[in-house]
């Protein structure tokens, strides 16, 4: 054992001072490698935190929205559907949600528009979220003023503006009172936009979803697991096509890394010839080209996953954020939470270690088994 | 199809490592049919020269498939949220007829993998390469694993449906339930333990004695398969219910998630590599006796014989540790 470990620091030792001195064409190649681990560790972190922040927020979303139908489009639901829908042994809480879409031309963008439970308003008080608060210059004390369905303005106050912690989804959101978001959209008192049910159990939510279907049969239960589970889908869906749209990349990297390796110059030829004169064997050759490989590798690994790291939690990603989260007008600035996963990690190594050093084993051993006379002649 | 990462990465490696095995399988046919090492012919110089790449890829091959292993279990771990009903690979790995396949043919691409890897090591220590033979015949054998792995796994991941509803461990893993994951569950937890720590000593047993008298390396090898057999049965009956502190849910996969510390890992990488280098002794015994390789095989043998019973004790320890540790009380119900 411990001759074996010596070897292999004697052949560590050696790769060092080989790659110090072929520097040029070492770095080429340490930087592309570095730039392509960069590529992708981006996308894989971004995407991962974009999938972490949406399941955090939709933590705190109902169990169950229930909306009707009404020839296939959604309608108001009526207040009654809440009694009709009788007594459901699970749900814990059900209420009427208020809520709709709100253009501006004046920054050409749609704003979300919601009353909250939890929060008492005056009529003419309204909260906005960060984004809107940065594109329309508003502060508290400001006022806002909204077309209402019928055409006439609507002033609002600010009353206060949502903290920037939630911005992916709180971007574009306006707070207000049940009285003015009525008067506003003109909707009927006695009218949601759509049902909210707390179920405690999740193992009761199919259940629960069932029984709604039957006792409302205009209606369609959604489900919070089902929402989160195409959110990840999604997620992982977007980074599967930006990863098959970087392959040509990896695939140049590939050919790239095959023509570095199998051109051998004279020189490094000559080198080789005399190792295997002075004694090494084949097996020490592929050896220390394969330590070459490891270190450059781990190198590049490295470095790009670092660099990655910090551009994605530190710089936001800016190079790949319209593909990955999507894209639209009020567009929140958000903050990804820095997280390293083994899965990650795992996945990159085989698109980028991997391939490298599939495509190198052949030209290191073409190198290794060259005759000391043929190239020393 | 899922266009996930992951799956992209193990498609695609399995694709490569297939594609390598074919290159060598190919190598092997000329070996097995022409190799003559007293020859002097360029078709001899140039199949020794090849011998190098070859070993070198199978060795790359060999290896990325151990990590593939790890990443294929973790992968279904983590597409459980996008599968109805799946709370862990279990469920995954129902979501189609190829999951449980897959998972097999990867397992033992692992075992085989690795002994060839030590036989070659040790053929390569003879100056004469007595060993060739055989190994490339081994290797005949293993291209077919490989290839059905990846045809396998393909059609896993290519045939996934998220509409499926599929049915978890807390299904599967039932005393009540019916087929071979329910027959594990099923087993008495006392009966699991004892029969581990029986396989386990005479696994012991048998390593000492090859250590000493240099025979038994079958038997050694037997009883390797055996703990490794009685170390799973053990795990989906006892061990893992006193990881999740409850005494219905028998899984092999939960173990894995953070939220146990990913204990299962400890558990499953020194259970594999004991069981891996048993067989490994195994096989290289029978070749003791060659010349060339009297030495190097004794000290091969011994070496994988203390390794194996190294990584024996650390699972024991580990699974010993997680009982002892659990605020599971079964004392009374089970003992």
């Amino acid at each position: 054992m411990q001759h074996y470990l010596a070897r292999q620091r004697y052949l560590i030792d050696y790769t060092v001072a080989s790659l110090l001195r072929h520097r040029s064409k070492n770095l080429g190649l340490l930087l592309v490698y570095t730039l392509v681990v960069f590529m992708l560790a981006s996308v894989m972190l971004f995407t991962h935190s974009l999938r972490q922040e949406a399941e955090q927020l939709l933590s705190a979303a109902p169990e169950i929205v229930l909306q009707r139908l009404l020839a296939g489009r959604q309608e108001l639901v009526p207040a009654s559907y809440l009694e009709q829908m009788g007594r459901i042994r699970g749900v814990s809480e059900r209420h009427g949600r208020l809520w709709g879409y709100y253009y501006d031309p004046v920054v050409r963008a749609n704003y979300t528009v919601l009353v909250p439970r939890d929060r008492p308003l005056a009529a003419d008080e309204i909260v906005v979220g960060a984004g809107l608060a940065r594109s329309r210059g508003l502060g508290h004390g400001d006022f806002l003023s909204l077309r209402a369905s019928d055409g006439r303005p609507v002033a609002f106050r600010v009353a206060d503006t949502l903290a920037a912690d939630s911005e992916l989804i709180s971007a574009d959101l306006i707070l207000m009172a049940e009285a003015s978001f009525r008067d506003l959209f003109a909707i009927p008192a006695g009218y949601y936009t759509d049902l909210a049910l707390s179920v405690r159990n999740p193992r009761e939510v199919r259940t629960v979803a069932e029984k709604l279907t039957l006792a409302l049969p205009d209606t369609r239960p959604i489900l919070r697991s089902e929402i989160l589970r195409t959110y990840a889908t999604l997620f992982s869906w977007r980074q599967g096509i930006v990863l098959v749209l970087l392959a040509g990349a990896l695939l140049a990297f590939v050919i790239f890394a095959w023509d570095k390796a199998s051109g051998l110059s004279a020189e490094e030829r000559r080198e080789i010839g005399i190792l295997k004169a002075v004694g090494w064997e084949t097996a020490d050759v592929i050896g220390m080209k394969f330590w070459e490989g490891a270190l450059i590798s781990l190198g590049a690994f490295l470095l790009g996953y670092l660099l990655a790291y910090l551009h994605v939690f530190y710089l936001d990603a800016g190079l790949f954020e319209p593909v990955l989260k999507g894209w639209a007008v009020l567009y929140p600035s958000f903050h990804p939470v820095p997280f390293i996963d083994g899965l990650q990690v795992a996945t990159l190594f085989f698109f980028t270690v991997f391939p490298y050093t599939v495509a190198t084993i052949i030209p290191i051993w073409r190198a290794a088994t060259t005759d000391p006379d043929a190239v020393m002649r | 199809m899922l266009l996930n990462p992951a799956i992209l990465a193990l498609l695609g490696a399995s694709a490569v490592a297939s594609l390598l095995l074919l290159l060598a399988a190919g190598f092997a046919l000329s070996v097995v049919r022409h190799w003559d090492i007293s020859s002097g012919s360029e078709r001899q110089l140039e199949l020794e020269r090849r011998t190098y790449l070859i070993a070198t890829l199978l060795a790359y091959v060999f290896v990325a498939q151990l990590v593939a292993l790890l990443l294929f279990v973790y992968t279904a771990e983590s597409l459980s949220g996008q599968f109805v009903g799946a709370m862990c690979a279990t469920g995954v790995l129902n979501v189609n007829g190829w999951g449980w396949p897959t998972l097999y043919l990867k397992i033992a691409l692992f075992f085989a993998g690795a002994v060839w890897l030590m036989l070659n090591r040790l053929d390569n220590q003879g100056y004469d390469y007595p060993l060739v033979r055989v190994k490339y015949l081994l290797l005949l054998a293993i291209v077919p694993l490989g290839l059905a792995e990846s045809v396998s796994q393909t059609l896993f991941f290519t045939q996934m449906n998220p509409d499926v509803i599929t049915s978890c461990c807390g299904a599967l893993f039932t005393p009540e339930g019916e087929g071979v994951a329910a027959e594990l569950a099923g087993v008495a937890p006392r009966s699991a333990l004892l029969a581990l720590y029986g396989a386990s000593t005479l696994l012991l047993l048998s390593g000492g004695w090859l250590l000493w008298r240099r025979s038994g390396a079958v038997w050694f090898a037997a009883a390797a398969l055996a703990t490794f057999s009685a170390a799973l049965v053990a795990i989906v009956s006892a061990i893992a219910l006193y990881i999740y502190e409850h005494p219905h849910h028998h899984c092999p996969f939960c173990i894995l998630k953070a939220g146990y510390d990913y204990v299962g890992y400890w558990l499953y990488l020194p259970l594999f590599g004991a069981t891996a280098f048993a067989l490994g002794v195994g096989v290289l015994h029978p070749w003791r006796h060659i010349p060339s390789l009297r030495q190097a095989a004794a000290a091969d043998i011994r070496r994988y014989t203390l390794l194996s019973l190294l990584l024996l004790l650390a699972f024991h320890l580990v699974a010993a540790r997680a009982i002892w540790n659990s605020h599971l009380t079964m004392s009374g119900v089970w003992w």
